[in-house]
């Protein structure tokens, strides 16, 4: 519980409207995406830069934490209040500053979603590729935060190859300036990098200064259906071997396609084990080219059907396939441990065959979909947590995942980020040197740990898997 | 024992919520007022703590359950499908059963469970006028509307009609024997502010051949009750319009509506509360949809183009579109002689009435109104057609506060005026 004094203080930097701690709002504002609880003493919605600035001194000053949030959507805690305190969320500063045509450069507020900035580019030929599956909902701050990624990132990159420039609030309220609209720029260490994916840990973002691309002429999309899981996953280093970037090149194993089957009616033959969704996209002769060799290049691997869309309405019946996969879920067991570990490309085939070895030792259902096309894959674990011992051999089955990803060569996160949730797993893939540096940067710009504590680095850090 | 599912019923659809936020990409509510708590993740964290005793039943949690426009729009692109508008409405139900009805519940229910006193208000609405009324501009046959709540300050409301449509029609309206009789489920709305849809109705009707009845007896589909959390009042409508609708023995009626509320109201709804109300439910067909089943495209193909043709363009409602009837409004529409339709951005975008929603919460309406607006103005269209009477008004109040020149009609508006007189 704040002290009234604290929370009048806030009310006065804020505005009385923008300040809450009813008991319904502490509750909206505890969870996300991973579903752990966490409630806060207030939550607040600043609508500029000073205001988050007078925050964070006034939380240095009082010794209170400050979680910053967007749209509530991660998959790892990092917006979650797990020591209670303030939740600050950036709902309120949602507006496009500026799309500059001249310069291919948009200039955006945190907490602008990401699929408005992506249709409101688009509109005038341009174009911001990231797009992680909630980019419906996700705001473009809490993907910065995150370093979100998403299927197209196979061939255009994550978000922090689009973010330049930034503004940031200090853990201890200053308010800097990183990077610029330029597209060089080597002046001092490059702070947008690091608050980048820094998970709100190191400052908040206020504004964001995003690089776009001319948007692709046209896209061409193509299921194909392999005998084999191995068959598939070796079309994946063969595709790249090939040296053919696909904009997207999306894995399914078989455990993923009867829960499609199941789920929908869609037709998908009793002989396919595994499918992969590949899409091309550039000029209309080109993608024509490119989607000719990589079906030459697949066909030897056990291909037993392949579809390929020639309208929009045919693109999106195979996406419907992919994006069904997650309400299908659920028909295996109720509850999820949804891990997004990443191996070279060319491992692929050989992580896929660890993970079925876990589910087949532990006798629990993974289901393994993803971007396979960058080598992100993402691990469902699927367990009935009212069933006793299958939580524990849930948490057995995660760390023996994240291994099986280190030993390639691997991450134990591609996109998802480390949380509270990883937290825990960050000495398995990091070394206590590079561990030490890190928290010597975090202790240096925020000594009283008072922005987004307990996430990514603490030792002890709760796991809060209720 | 209710015919309506509790609160604690829906156990397993809350517990299905994985609080992942894609209903915050859908909620027209949300995207309003950015506050969690008027998202379905949050709702249903929210009901699930009062289940949980972890929340107190206050004004706060009636608020919260009051910020819903039951749009359906969260449900449809769930990936668990969980129902929040259900179980919004039973948590409505929760609160009229321990703490009473609202004071704008009774004032509601109290009137529609009276048609004498309807049928009363509506002719002196006249008397109203003056005071209480704001005319729609230049378009006399949309003024017509309740007199009840929602009387704001500057809100566009519809007048009475002196003569409420089925007094109009107190006899069966022949056809063609062979083929099966409509008997025609009004709502209020057609009844009171809108005749001249039913109007249009019976002209397409009687073109079409098919035998009409219009139940003197039947009353509100109880919509709006339910919306208040009234179940009583649901039930008690609910069998007068069995009653009405028991058909003089007549099994191969077809019950139609045209108003996508009343479609949902003794459709969907008298399906769940199962028994004599799922017999009457099962017979009931959007006229929209049964006409497009029926022909109608094929013969206004058949129809010679008119010179001057109007730009339509359409507003799905919500009790429509959760229903998947999407596409036969537009087939007809794109058939008609006299239109060229086009679509709008957000056509299916729920328009922000939302029943009760927009009494309390009208400012709110009016924002997501205005949203449509945006969508109405880009279109250019000289008309917004639309299948539900409650979208209607709340369009045309829309289009007025944006100063915009569109006038709003129904779908078979449109198609009674191709048609020859009979």
């Amino acid at each position: 519980m704040l002290a009234k004094r604290v929370i009048r203080l806030i009310e006065d930097i804020v505005g009385a409207e923008n300040v809450t701690s009813a008991a319904s709002d502490m509750l909206c504002y505890s969870y996300d995406a991973t579903q752990q609880k966490f409630l806060p003493d207030v939550v607040i919605f600043p609508e500029n830069a000073e205001q988050i600035s007078l925050i964070m001194k006034m939380a240095n000053v009082e010794n209170i934490p400050v979680f910053p949030r967007g749209a509530g959507s991660g998959f790892s805690g990092g917006s979650l209040p797990i020591k209670g305190g303030v939740v600050l969320v950036t709902s309120r500063m949602d507006r496009i500053l500026k799309i500059d045509e001249e310069n291919l450069v948009a200039t955006v507020q945190p907490g602008v979603v990401t699929e408005q900035f992506q249709q409101a580019v688009e509109k005038v030929g341009l174009f911001y590729p990231p797009d992680p599956a909630s980019l419906k909902f996700s705001t473009l701050g809490g993907n910065a935060a995150e370093c979100a990624g998403g299927p197209r990132c196979v061939k255009y990159g994550v978000t922090k190859d689009y973010i330049i420039g930034l503004e940031v609030v200090t853990p201890q309220g200053d308010i800097i300036k990183t990077g610029g609209a330029t597209m060089k720029g080597v002046v001092g260490y490059d702070l947008t990098k690091l608050m980048v994916g820094c998970e709100g840990t190191l400052g908040i973002i206020t504004k964001l200064t995003i690089k776009l691309l001319p948007l692709p002429e046209a896209k061409k999309t193509m299921l194909v259906m392999f005998d084999s899981i191995d068959g598939a996953a070796r079309a994946v280093s063969a595709i790249i071997r090939g040296k053919i970037i696909p904009t997207t090149l999306e894995f399914m194993d078989s455990a993923t396609i009867e829960c499609v089957r199941k789920a929908t009616d869609l037709e998908l033959p009793e002989q396919a084990q595994a499918v992969l969704i590949i899409e091309v996209d550039g000029d209309s002769d080109m993608i024509e080219k490119q989607a000719k060799r990589i079906l030459e290049i697949i066909q030897p691997l056990g291909v037993v059907a392949t579809q390929i869309a020639t309208t929009p309405e045919e693109s999106e019946d195979i996406w419907k396939v992919r994006r069904s996969v997650s309400a299908s879920l659920r028909n295996v067991n109720p509850d999820k441990f949804n891990e997004d570990i990443c191996v070279p490309r060319s491992r692929v085939p050989d992580m896929i065959r660890k993970v079925n070895a876990i589910a087949e030792k532990y006798q629990i259902p993974i289901v393994n979909f993803g971007h396979a096309g960058d080598g992100n894959i993402h691990v469902n674990i699927m367990i009935d947590k009212n069933v006793t011992g299958q939580s524990e051999k849930a948490e057995h089955a995660i760390e023996e995942v994240f291994a099986g990803a280190l030993e390639l060569g691997g991450t134990m996160s591609g996109e998802h980020g480390v949380g509270n949730t990883k937290a825990p797993y960050i000495p398995m893939e990091l070394d206590p040197a590079a561990v030490a540096y890190m928290k010597t940067i975090k202790q240096a710009l925020d000594p009283k740990n008072v922005l987004n504590p307990g996430k990514i680095l603490l030792e002890n850090a709760p796991k809060g898997l209720e | 024992m209710s015919n309506h599912k509790k609160l604690a019923d829906f156990r397993a659809d809350i517990d299905k919520c994985v609080k992942c936020g894609a209903c915050q990409a859908q909620c027209a509510v949300y995207k309003t007022i950015k506050r969690e708590s008027t998202v379905a993740r949050g709702k249903i964290a929210i009901a699930n703590a009062l289940l949980d005793k972890d929340l107190p039943l206050d004004k706060r949690f009636v608020l919260d359950m009051s910020q819903c426009l039951l749009c359906g729009s969260c449900f449809d692109k769930c990936p668990n499908l969980v129902p929040t508008d259900q179980i919004v409405m039973a948590a409505r139900r929760e609160i009229a059963e321990r703490k009473g009805l609202s004071t704008f519940g009774k004032a509601i229910t109290s009137v529609i469970k009276r048609p004498k006193l309807m049928n009363t208000l509506a002719k002196s609405s006249d008397h109203f006028g003056g005071i209480l009324f704001k005319k729609i501009p230049d378009h006399s046959g949309l003024r017509l509307r309740f007199p009840l709540p929602f009387i704001t300050t500057d809100r566009s409301i519809p007048d009475f009609t002196p003569t409420p449509f089925r007094e109009r029609y107190p006899q069966p309206i022949g056809g063609n024997t062979d083929k099966p009789t409509l008997s025609f489920f009004t709502g209020c709305m057609i009844n009171y502010t809108y005749p001249e849809v039913g109007e249009a109705l019976v002209k397409v009707v009687r073109f079409m051949g098919f035998p009409l009845i219009i139940p003197q007896d039947q009353g509100c589909c109880g919509l709006p009750a339910l919306a208040a959390g009234d179940e009583k009042t649901v039930d008690q409508l609910a069998d007068a319009n069995v009653t009405a609708f028991s058909c003089n023995g007549q099994n191969d009626v077809v019950i139609v509506t045209a108003c996508a509320s009343c479609y949902s109201g003794i459709g969907e709804r008298y399906r769940a509360m199962g028994k004599d109300y799922a017999q009457m439910g099962d017979k009931v067909v959007d006229i929209l949809k049964f006409l497009a089943d029926n022909g109608l495209v094929e013969k206004l193909q058949q129809l010679p183009r008119w010179k001057e043709t109007k730009r339509v363009t359409y507003h799905d409602p919500c009790h429509l579109r959760t229903q998947g009837i999407t596409t036969e409004p537009r087939a007809i529409l794109s058939a008609l002689p006299n239109v060229n339709f086009v679509e709008m951005e957000g056509a299916d975008k729920c328009c922000g009435l939302g029943g009760t929603f927009s009494v309390y919460h009208y400012d709110t309406s009016r924002e997501i109104g205005k949203r449509k607006a945006d969508g109405i103005a880009a279109s250019n269209a000289d008309l917004v057609a639309s299948a539900c009477p409650g979208c209607m008004m709340q369009l045309q109040d829309s289009i007025n506060h944006a100063k915009l020149p569109q006038q709003v009609c129904h779908v078979l508006e449109l198609v009674a005026d191709c048609l020859p007189d009979s």
